[in-house]
């Protein structure tokens, strides 16, 4: 089934075409990368399907219904949450408070709740704490126990990258953007998050879709690679055929020099 | 190794130099020096003039001890320190003397006249007096380089000493209130002459206070430590404890004071309501709203039209009971027009625009287009007290309002309290960390802000209507932007965020230093009321930008850096080994 369906996307800045007719479809369940060079267009085309900005033109139909021109809000409600290739946690707010406040859209209580302390309030507070803790438990010991009431700020990057995720999950959606999960990780870092990603699919069955940089976190994780040039899709398949691909190579390594 | 850092001296002597020159030139010590604080030797005006100099005596030789770093040796290099800091200060002040003396230049300061060159000179004039003027100075700087020669825990003492003989001279209305108010009228009269101490008395006070710190050695905080560790349960009902006891001493309270100073408290009741209330606009929500007396304004003139018997348009005479949710709705409906135009502007943008409504919120008031209905500059009057049965509560009695502004501001409290710890206090902190991500993570921008704006706005019209009550008239003058401002200093200074902190705020600006017209403890100082405001936010801004009684939040943002590096220092260990472990988040 189709989850994510976009035709003939475009999105200039001035007179840089970042986004030049792209068309592409993410089935549900899937993992899916998008690479390219830098400059190709890749976290333009998250930004416009979470509504950073409205596109120029194009379709985007999320389980068939047109997301365009919708608040980012009402984006990640109807089901799609991200990361933001360079980290924008809540620095200010505990570990806990990062992830709990991305519950927002699936909690209901409001002020009258709030000020009379309810005992609709008290339940769905101790859910949405309950429900944070379980999320931050998907990565092991790393942002649990003491950490909940810590500071984000005081994070290693690394543990910043997972809190990222781990605050996309909370807002429980069905399709997961994630833009260089492991930009700035060390190997073994590397190697134990590729490892989660297969996870947040088979365990917890979000579609996701991964910018990545990373090569081999791309082998080893994508059912799907879609690759991006110009603002506009140059090859798409399995790792191994777009890897041989000549338009793919050429895109990242140039034309070889005209001889004679 | 000693060195008499040279420099170091001159510039705090001409910084001590400078505070004088300033005080005396704006004033402070001609207005002051018939107040006598200490009978008979020291007037507030003198004081003003002289505190800075033994900081300065003391701060110029003054070195930071590092942690496991040998202190340096203290000794005579110290004192002549600060009596050299003094010396440059004094030869700065003689200098002032000097010139006002040669020169007339009354036309364009007022302050400058030849009383002021008497004052300066200890009534000698010049030449005779100047060695006085520069001698003074270098004595009490050198009784500020004296301090280090006495161990820390006595230095201590010493300064807390005399930090309360100069609360209790200043505050020697309160006290002698109280002391009345339990039937010691003897002991009033015989410690206070002229609203000031008796010399023997301070003397008395500061060794009480010295003995009071040598008995109990930093027991206040060994109980504070007691009572807020252990555990959550533990703590839960000592809190509770806590609030009960505050909540007694607040019954109390104005039973003490008489109802000179249960208007003060009043007052500050009514700016601790809408800081409240702007706290949540401002220091949750992070947006900085400058025209925020407009609500308190629509609260005031919607239960003025409704109530009063004189009211221009309506002769409806509503019981104040009535009007308020009335006042209320009027308000959370401005707080909806003005939100909504705004809520897409982003900080500095958003000031300006809110400044401007603010502003024009006011002139309708003023304007002879609606002056039909609001009265125009005459405003409302003859508005009713609130009825309680059995009393009415109205300015006349400021011991009811005071409770009245007591109980508001514990619903207020609880209000921001409850909204803070919930879903939609999390998506104010979210929205001010960071906008678009707050978006991102499905939270709805707009109806986050309108409601803090709302609320904040709801907090202000209960304000409005309680002041219109008290005063029983409103003006469209008692809005002005100053209101606005003073609210949010009461804020800043308090601690961004903070219930807790808005609360000190209050009663340290508005309590002690008085609000826009309205007098405060300290009464003589009206007429510097302003530049005392600028003076204390500027050295909070520098010193301690996180408030009086900052939230944990808060101070993580302004110390940052301090707290990535304990984080680094945490993980390579080192800073768990070191004695006292680390410093913790806040």
């Amino acid at each position: 089934m189709v989850m994510l369906d976009i035709h003939n996307l475009h999105k200039s800045f001035g007179g840089v075409e970042a986004l030049a007719g792209v068309n592409l479809h993410i089935a549900q369940g899937e993992i899916v990368s998008v690479i390219g060079p830098n400059g190709a267009g890749k976290t333009s085309f998250f930004n416009v399907v979470t509504g950073f900005y409205p596109p120029d033109s194009g379709e985007i139909l999320f389980e068939g219904e047109s997301i365009v021109g919708l608040e980012s809000s009402r984006i990640t409600e109807a089901g799609i949450a991200r990361t933001f290739q360079n980290v924008r946690l809540f620095l200010n707010m505990t570990v806990l408070e990062n992830v709990m406040v991305a519950q927002h859209c699936r909690t209901r209580a409001g002020a009258f709740h709030a000020i009379l302390r309810t005992p609709f309030l008290r339940r769905e507070e101790a859910e949405i704490r309950a429900r944070a803790e379980e999320i931050l438990s998907f990565f092991g010991t790393r942002l649990v126990g003491y950490r909940f009431d810590q500071p984000a700020l005081s994070l290693s990057y690394a543990n910043r990258r997972r809190l990222e995720i781990a605050r996309a999950m909370a807002s429980e959606p069905k399709l997961l953007l994630l833009d260089e999960p492991v930009a700035g990780m060390n190997p073994r870092e590397t190697a134990e998050l590729t490892g989660l990603i297969r996870k947040l699919r088979d365990e917890r069955g979000f579609t996701v879709v991964i910018i990545e940089h990373d090569m081999r976190v791309v082998r080893d994780v994508s059912d799907r690679v879609i690759v991006l040039d110009h603002g506009v899709k140059i090859a798409e398949g399995s790792y191994d055929e777009v890897s041989s691909d000549e338009a793919v190579i050429e895109a990242y390594l140039g034309r070889p020099a005209e001889v004679g | 190794m000693i060195t008499i850092d040279m420099r170091r001296m001159l510039r705090w002597g001409m910084t001590a130099g400078g505070v004088m020159t300033f005080t005396a030139a704006v004033g402070m010590l001609e207005a002051f020096e018939d107040r006598l604080l200490i009978y008979p030797v020291l007037s507030l005006g003198y004081l003003l003039l002289l505190w800075f100099v033994p900081v300065a005596g003391y701060q110029s030789s003054n070195v930071a001890v590092l942690e496991g770093m040998e202190a340096p040796p203290r000794g005579l290099h110290n004192v002549i320190a600060g009596a050299v800091t003094g010396l440059v200060g004094g030869v700065v002040l003689a200098l002032f003397a000097i010139v006002i003396n040669a020169f007339d230049l009354r036309d364009v300061f007022v302050p400058f006249s030849l009383k002021l060159v008497g004052l300066l000179t200890y009534g000698l004039g010049v030449p005779e007096g100047l060695p006085y003027a520069v001698l003074a100075p270098a004595a009490l700087g050198l009784v500020g380089g004296l301090m280090h020669l006495l161990p820390a825990s006595v230095r201590r003492r010493v300064i807390l000493a005399v930090e309360w003989v100069v609360v209790v001279a200043l505050l020697e209305q309160v006290f002698s209130q109280i002391l009345r108010q339990i039937r010691l009228e003897v002991v009033a009269d015989r410690v206070f002459t002229l609203k000031a101490l008796e010399w023997w008395a301070a003397l008395a006070v500061a060794a009480l206070v010295a003995a009071v710190a040598e008995r109990t050695r930093g027991g206040f905080g060994r109980m504070r430590e007691r009572l807020f560790a252990g555990d959550p349960r533990q703590r839960t009902r000592n809190s509770a404890w806590m609030a009960v006891l505050v909540l007694v001493f607040l019954i109390i309270i104005p039973q003490l004071l008489g109802s000179l100073l249960s208007e003060v408290l009043a007052n500050v009741g009514l700016f601790l309501l809408m800081g409240l209330g702007l706290n949540i606009v401002v220091g949750l929500a992070g947006m900085l709203d400058l025209g925020y007396v407009a609500f308190f304004a629509v609260g005031a003139y919607t239960v003025g039209v409704l109530t009063s018997p004189l009211s221009p348009r309506f002769t409806l005479e509503w019981s104040w009971w009535a009007a308020l949710p009335v006042a209320i709705l009027t308000s959370a409906l401005a707080g909806l027009l003005v939100g909504t135009p705004v809520i897409r502007m982003r900080g500095d943008y958003l000031a300006i625009v809110t400044l401007g409504f603010g502003e024009i919120v006011r002139i309708l008031f003023l304007s002879d287009w609606l002056s039909t209905t609001f009265g125009g500059a005459q405003g409302v009057q003859n508005i009713p007290g609130i009825p309680l049965g059995f009393t009415e509560v109205s300015g006349v009695g400021p011991e009811g309002v005071l409770y009245f502004a007591l109980f508001f501001v514990l619903l207020a409290a609880w209000i921001s309290w409850s909204l803070q710890e919930s879903r939609i206090g999390r998506a104010w902190t979210a929205l001010r960390e960071d906008e678009t991500v707050a978006a991102a993570m499905g939270i709805n921008i707009v109806r986050a802000k309108l409601n803090a704006f709302i609320v904040g706005a709801i907090l202000a019209g209960f304000a409005g209507a309680l002041f219109a009550a008290k005063l029983g008239s409103v003006f469209p003058s008692s809005f002005e932007l100053l209101v606005s401002i003073i609210i949010l200093v009461v804020v800043i200074v308090g601690g961004m965020g903070n219930i807790p902190g808005v609360a000190v705020g209050a009663v340290v600006l508005i309590g002690v230093l008085g609000g826009p017209n309205l007098p405060g403890l300290l009464a003589e100082f009206a007429e510097f009321k302003l530049l005392i405001y600028g003076a204390l936010l500027v050295f909070m801004m520098l010193r301690k930008p996180e408030g009086l009684v900052p939230s944990v939040r808060r101070s993580r943002e302004l110390h940052a850096d301090e707290l990535t590096q304990d984080a680094w220092l945490d993980k390579s260990g080192t800073l768990a080994e070191a004695p006292g472990g680390g410093r913790g988040a806040g």
